[in-house]
């Protein structure tokens, strides 16, 4: 009941004179509402819970149980799943995390250094440069990967980070240099202007004057960057063609087209496992997220 | 503002005057990596992507100029106008419909809406592990012949025993199915979109007798539609180039019978399967054209619904 109390005091403000029988309409509606979303919401992540039981059920079990509830748990599934591949998953779990870290400390790095000069700076071409950026953002990329890969291939670069890593230190993710601007723009000029005063030069301003006050921002970046490309399927499929490179996308689609009648159970452990740092990204990194897409998806 | 409309506006007034720019210097330093970025890695790759598209080469033996064959190839190619289909079809329900979801969502969410950490959490997380191979396998999965969605319906005493990702019919659905689930990100855009509509609107709205959905219709609508309008054309540009899920669905084929031969996935085939890299650059230059004709209408066609109040 205390649920409704609560409700009571939320309910429209637009009721300028409250009547008793209103007020308790409006609070069986919000019931009504709250169970709809609740069972909605149950709806929606029900595929998730489901693999993460199934991960845990025996072959037999998977596909005839719907339920959610595991009662004897096949821990090894995990441990099976873990080595069913050439090679351990840790060992795809390690490539995948080198990507991710170079890819966050150069996104950090160069996407907020280039946004400063977007932002701040008066330079020739600036339109043009930032058209070309912003238009990138819109351009289907299939149109330089393939160069790309072309030219990566007869520089030996296939099956290294390089190709999927470098990009990132060279400011080419469009959408961060664009977050930053954003934010830059956001922070008052005048703080820029008193230390121009004091005799800083546009590299002490960055540092010390703005990339403090961008902590936000570089969260955003950070927990994107992480995001996507722990998930960027594309560029790691053509890039890693030997298992020992694998990422763990990579790995679990080898996983899929390898598998035998006989290990549901396995892949779910791992596709369970694959998706655990995405979880915890978004467990702490959430205020970041729901900032990051307000300011950029935003108006 | 968001990228599309700082683009649109900087097409529209672009400077013609001639002037000094003080801080050329300081930009040298700042811009750096781009520049090296922006002409190795972007410029370069696009004109030899231009010429490429123009050509033979399959990576062994130098590219042979053809004119405009590849071209005219692909207009005869049946597995193309496959993929061209598939990829309308799905780019066309899946993108209103995540859309239409989304902003659904939002405005029963906005405001008051106790639990709102809760849902907004609950609807976000599918979008967030949505582009995973873990949640393409899982979908493999929940549509299977003995698939979770199967023993769904068996509930309602429905017996179906056709595995939906194994038939060409609604193979395809299964991913439409797939991408309006994961409406939650635009859902957060929007909800943040609602919270900067001034509240004074809704009360003189409601003395002056306005119903919900006419407060809907004449204030959340027009108040909100720069930010829908952005959503729908990066959508519309994201969508169609779908690759992970239909990869990993029909194991990289794009079966069965070409029911998920995505427009990407084929342009993979071609490109990075049978080293035909000029086909593929061909390819990837009229997916452009037709991204760019999606978002040409969609300029369009914003005069009619989308408000800027400046």
């Amino acid at each position: 009941m205390t649920d409704s109390r609560k409700n009571l005091k939320t309910s429209s403000p637009s009721a300028a004179l409250p009547v008793f029988s209103h007020r308790s309409a409006d609070v069986f509606k919000q019931l009504i509402k709250q169970i709809l979303l609740f069972i909605f919401a149950l709806v929606m992540l029900y595929p998730i819970l489901w693999m993460i039981a199934s991960s845990l059920r025996g072959q037999n079990e998977i596909f005839k149980n719907m339920g959610l509830l595991v009662t004897h748990p096949i821990w090894s599934n995990y441990v099976k799943g873990w080595n069913a591949l050439s090679y351990p998953f840790s060992r795809y779990f390690i490539n995948s995390f080198i990507i991710v870290i170079f890819a966050i400390i150069g996104n950090t790095i160069t996407c907020s250094l280039t946004a400063y000069a977007f932002a701040r700076l008066d330079f020739s071409f600036r339109n043009l440069m930032f058209g070309f950026m912003l238009l990138m953002l819109m351009v289907p990329i299939h149109v330089i990967v393939i160069p790309q890969y072309i030219i990566w291939n007869s520089l030996g670069m296939i099956n290294t980070i390089v190709p999927l890593v470098l990009p990132k230190f060279l400011a080419m993710d469009g959408f961060f240099v664009f977050l930053f601007y954003q934010f830059i723009r956001g922070i008052p000029r005048d703080l820029d202007e008193a230390a121009k005063l004091d005799g800083a030069g546009h590299l002490r301003i960055f540092f010390q004057v703005l990339l403090p006050l961008m902590k936000p921002a570089i969260g955003t970046t950070a927990v994107f960057t992480f995001m996507w490309t722990w998930n960027d399927f594309f560029s790691q499929l053509i890039y890693l063609t030997k298992p020992q490179y694998y990422t763990v996308p990579i790995a679990l689609r080898t996983f899929i087209d390898a598998q035998s009648q006989s290990s549901y159970g396995p892949m779910f452990a791992m596709s369970v496992l694959s998706i655990v740092p995405l979880f915890l990204v978004f467990c702490f990194g959430q205020r970041y997220l729901v900032e990051g897409i307000a300011t950029t998806g935003g108006k | 503002m968001s990228y599309a409309a700082e683009f649109a506006s900087l097409v529209k007034d672009r400077e013609k005057e001639k002037r000094k720019h003080p801080d050329n210097k300081a930009a040298c330093a700042f811009m750096a990596p781009w520049v090296i970025g922006a002409v190795l890695l972007s410029l370069i790759p696009m004109v030899a992507s231009v010429v490429l598209s123009f050509t033979k080469y399959n990576m062994l033996t130098s590219p042979k100029f053809v004119g405009l064959q590849n071209f005219a190839t692909l207009f005869k190619d049946i597995r193309f106008q496959h993929s061209l289909r598939v990829t309308f079809t799905y780019v066309i329900v899946s993108v209103p419909l995540q859309l239409l979801a989304a902003l659904a969502l939002a405005v029963i969410l906005d405001r008051g809406m106790k639990g709102l950490t809760f849902y907004r959490s609950a609807f976000y997380l599918p979008s967030m592990l949505g582009g995973s191979v873990a949640i393409a396998v899982l979908w493999k999965m929940v549509f299977g012949s003995e698939g979770l969605f199967n023993n769904f319906l068996s509930m309602f005493g429905l017996h179906v025993t056709q595995s939906w990702i194994g038939n060409p019919t609604t193979a395809n659905w299964t991913l439409v199915a797939l991408h309006v689930w994961q409406f939650g990100s635009a859902m957060v855009i929007f909800l943040a979109g609602l919270r900067q509509i001034p509240r004074e609107l809704y009360e003189a709205a409601s003395v002056d007798g306005a119903g919900k959905w006419r407060q809907f219709r004449s204030i959340t609508m027009p108040m909100l539609s720069p930010i829908v309008f952005f959503n729908l054309v990066m959508s519309i540009i994201n969508s169609f180039q779908t690759f992970t899920q239909a990869f990993v669905v029909s194991g990289g084929t794009g079966g069965p019978s070409d029911s998920t031969l995505f427009y990407t996935l084929y342009l993979y085939q071609q490109g990075f399967g049978q080293l035909k890299m000029g086909y593929a650059s061909a390819m990837a230059w009229i997916l452009v054209l037709i991204v760019a004709v999606f978002t040409l209408i969609n300029f369009a066609l914003s005069k009619y619904w989308v408000y800027y109040d400046d």
